[in-house]
């Protein structure tokens, strides 16, 4: 409503203060590495686009680091084994985003940890030319690790009529709770730092933005010191407001350009890479690791010991809310943040992706009532993209997908701030999803 | 684990205890029962104003009025088999009855609040489709009605009341108890054409102890009442802003039509009648106003510039209920017109 003292800080339009933090939870301890588990379950399909086609059988020996899973095509990613042992299996098994089964490679660890050849071998990255650094993060199967998984070699190709002035690193990490990328910032910066070149490198781009949001103040100090010398790389604290990490909203804080929800950065002459994925991205380049282990936070009242681990792909979940102390009343599991995480149904099958930045668990989670819309407008002014939250959410309730299509439902990103909002506890973007679905099944049908 | 993939159903839960719903997975503390009792907080200064100038007979019109309105909304829910507990505590219905009461004149009989009450639950919100499906403001649209069915008890008629709890009995039986405890008189609104209406120094329109409607005439207890809301973010600032400052302009600028003293007085006219209800209680109403900034000041401003015409132009000597009345009507074509603009684009679609 009123801002009688406007902040100095960039933002953009709309957005929510989202009133649980909880990232003093965990931001203040230092991330353990998880012991390695017993068994992995590695999904073919761990990033946007074609899922990877598993190359191992039943009974195969492999080592850590070892392509298990080959990419199909351009958009798609290479999956690699995370622990040493033998495959047990290539089996469907419930996937935590989708729900429905998709094939996984199960190894069972044999606990000698020891990597193939040609692996977590340091080279020297001086002189590497910018396909040499495309090839090795295409290899190393890196996706966008702030969640959208999308393919990174993909998108350090842009298309040849599209000119990429600025890579913009995204260091807002604006979902409560996590503090993985802010953990990793603290620990990793040259690493973060090292990544950020390489990729400038790889697309031959020369300007780079850094943002981070405010009450990272400590981390902001660290990069500020670090990039003193270069003064293509600027870096900028902006307001804590979700979704400040979202692409559209840290492009229009730090550039101050916009693009519709549908588009992709490289309108408007930019792309967006996450610290997490700069930091992949450095040490699949100078140590030719494959993408194998992230760092997790694992949250909320529901865990005695909230804390940051650096995860194994594929570790069933249990073995991690065991290790963070789970306690027993927990009523709601959730991979990633609270705004746009997905509610698990069942602990004993879950395991992590490449996508997995956080795994929340609450024992006061609670089932809401909703009401019919009383057009207060808060969802309008909080959505970030412009749209018409309220009459959306009717227009999919009504099941009125056409007039939903007229009224710009697929440029909804899902963001949560309008849900998060109403006083009426509409499930609005339930809704949106639901009509989405719709509308894309109907449309691959004609 | 049973996924029900095409269900529209908004949470499941899982045989392990997990409830799985979609994103978000927090929420805001506000909901609508916080909203609507927040403003029934807010209007307890002006019912205060309202007893101390009135007398205790105004108290029971409102709680009379409250009372039918719970009563009313009840009986609606059953009949439309509808939850009836938990939609008679968010308190929309409390609203509405005091609401309705505030713009009733002090004298008002009893049975009038009743009507009014009723027709406001029953036809102008439930007939409707409820709580957010209604068109137009139910206490202002209930008002107009009681001004056609009871015109001499809300236009004339106005009635010689008497101060004290004791004289409560004999306001609401209308038996006089012989002239002798006679200490208010109510005539109708300060803003009476009629040629030797009382004029009223602005103080005393500020502070409130003039004639008028229950919760209309003291400026000071609205204004407080329309803090708090503002504070609480639950009204917008600008919609009583934009309202009161386009009538004010309006008055600035009219040619005078009526022979008083006062006519193009932008002070007198702002403070007197119900347009500080109606710019703080009544516009703001989120169900019956526009979505988007821009709807709603333009929605201030034609409620304004009708409000002005109307007194100034019309056989009434008030027009907050009908100009708001009519922008209600109009919301739904201010909507169309006031779209967000989708990020990334510069001309809006309509």
């Amino acid at each position: 409503m009123i801002t009688l003292v406007k902040s100095k800080l960039k933002t953009f339009v709309g957005g929510i203060h989202p009133r649980e933090d909880g990232k003093i939870l965990t931001q203040g301890k230092k991330e353990s590495p998880l012991l390695s588990p017993k068994t992995v379950y590695l999904f073919m399909s761990q990033h946007i686009g074609a899922p990877a086609s598993p190359i191992v059988k039943k009974g195969d020996v492999v080592k850590k680091g070892q392509l298990v899973g080959s990419a199909q095509g351009f958009v798609s990613a290479n999956v690699h084994a995370s622990v040493s042992g033998k495959v047990m299996d290539v089996v469907p098994w419930p996937h935590p985003i989708t729900g429905v089964k998709s094939p996984a490679v199960v190894i069972e660890n044999c606990g000698e940890d020891s990597w193939t050849e040609g692996t977590n071998v340091a080279s020297d990255i001086d002189l590497i030319s910018p396909e040499e650094i495309r090839l090795r993060i295409q290899s190393a199967g890196i996706v966008g690790l702030g969640g959208a998984t999308f393919p990174t070699h993909v998108k350090l190709t842009p298309p040849k009529d599209k000119v990429i002035e600025t890579v913009v690193m995204n260091g807002a990490e604006c979902e409560p709770y996590l503090t993985c990328d802010y953990r990793l910032m603290l620990e990793k910066p040259h690493e973060i730092i090292q990544g950020l070149k390489l990729v400038m490198k790889c697309i031959g781009c020369k300007k780079a933005h850094i943002g981070i949001e405010a009450n990272m103040s400590d981390v902001y100090d660290l990069f500020k010191n670090m990039v003193l010398n270069d003064p293509d790389i600027k870096i900028d604290l902006m307001e804590v407001k979700y979704p400040q990490g979202a692409e559209h909203q840290l492009i229009k804080a730090l550039l101050n350009r916009e693009f519709k929800p549908t588009q992709l950065p490289l309108e408007v002459g930019a792309i967006v890479i996450n610290v997490g994925t700069a930091f992949a991205v450095y040490e699949a380049v100078k140590f030719k690791k494959p993408l194998i282990e992230r760092m997790v936070t694992v949250t909320g009242n529901g865990v005695e010991n909230p804390q940051n681990f650096l995860v194994r792909l594929g570790t069933p979940i249990k073995q991690l809310l065991e290790e963070a102390k789970v306690k027993a009343n927990i009523n709601k599991v959730i991979f990633g943040g609270p705004m746009m995480g997905i509610a698990q149904g069942n602990i004993e099958s879950a395991v992590t992706i490449k996508g997995t930045g956080g795994i929340l668990v609450l024992t006061d989670a609670q089932k809401w009532e909703s009401h019919a819309c009383i057009r207060c407008g808060r969802c309008i002014d909080s959505c970030p993209y412009g749209l018409n939250p309220s009459e959306l959410s009717i227009l999919c309730e009504a099941k009125e997908f056409n007039l939903a299509l007229d009224n710009n439902v697929m440029e909804c990103k899902e963001c949560g701030c309008c849900s998060y909002i109403c006083p009426a506890k509409r499930p609005i973007v339930h809704l949106i999803k639901f009509a989405k679905a719709d509308i894309a099944k109907r449309k691959a049908k004609v | 684990m049973s996924y029900e993939k095409n269900s529209m159903s908004k949470q499941i839960q899982s045989n392990n205890n997990l409830i799985i719903s979609v994103s978000p997975h927090i929420y805001d503390v506000e909901n609508i029962p916080r909203i609507m009792w927040a403003v029934v907080f807010s209007l307890v200064p002006v019912g205060i104003a309202g007893v101390f100038t009135f007398g205790y007979y105004g108290f029971f019109v409102v709680f009379i009025s409250s009372i039918t309105a719970v009563i009313t909304e009840m009986g609606i829910l059953l009949l439309r088999k509808k939850p009836v507990v938990n939609t008679i505590k968010d308190g929309s219905a409390v609203v509405t009855g005091i609401l309705l009461a505030y713009t009733l004149p002090p004298s008002a009989p009893w049975y009038v609040s009743v009507v009014g009450s009723f027709f406001a639950i029953a036809i102008v919100k439930h007939a409707f489709g409820g709580l957010g499906s209604n068109i137009w403001n139910p206490a202002l649209a209930a008002r107009a009605f009681l001004q056609v069915a009871y015109p001499a008890s809300i236009n004339s008629d106005w009635r010689v009341l008497h101060h004290g709890i004791g004289n409560l009995v004999h306001n609401i039986t209308k038996t006089d108890p012989g002239g002798k405890l006679i200490d208010a008189i109510t005539r109708a609104t300060p803003l009476a054409k009629e040629a030797g209406a009382e004029t009223y120094r602005l103080t005393q329109l500020f502070v409130g102890n003039i004639p008028g409607c229950i919760g209309e005439t003291s400026v000071i207890a609205l204004l407080l009442g329309g803090a708090y809301l503002m504070y609480k973010r639950y009204i917008r600032w600008y919609v009583p802003l934009y309202y009161i400052a386009t009538v004010f302009v309006m008055v600035l600028i009219l040619p005078p039509q009526i022979v008083t003293p006062w006519a193009n007085n932008p002070f007198y006219h702002i403070f007197s009648g119900g347009l500080f209800l109606g710019a703080f209680f009544m516009a703001t109403d989120m169900v019956t106003s526009p979505l988007t900034k821009m709807g709603l000041v333009i929605f201030a401003v034609g409620a304004g510039v009708l409000t002005a015409l109307i007194r100034f132009y019309s056989g009434y000597p008030e027009g907050v209920c009908y100009s708001i009345l009519l922008m209600n009507t109009a919301t739904p074509l201010i909507d169309r017109f006031t779209k967000p603009r989708l990020y990334g684009t510069r001309v809006k679609k309509i």
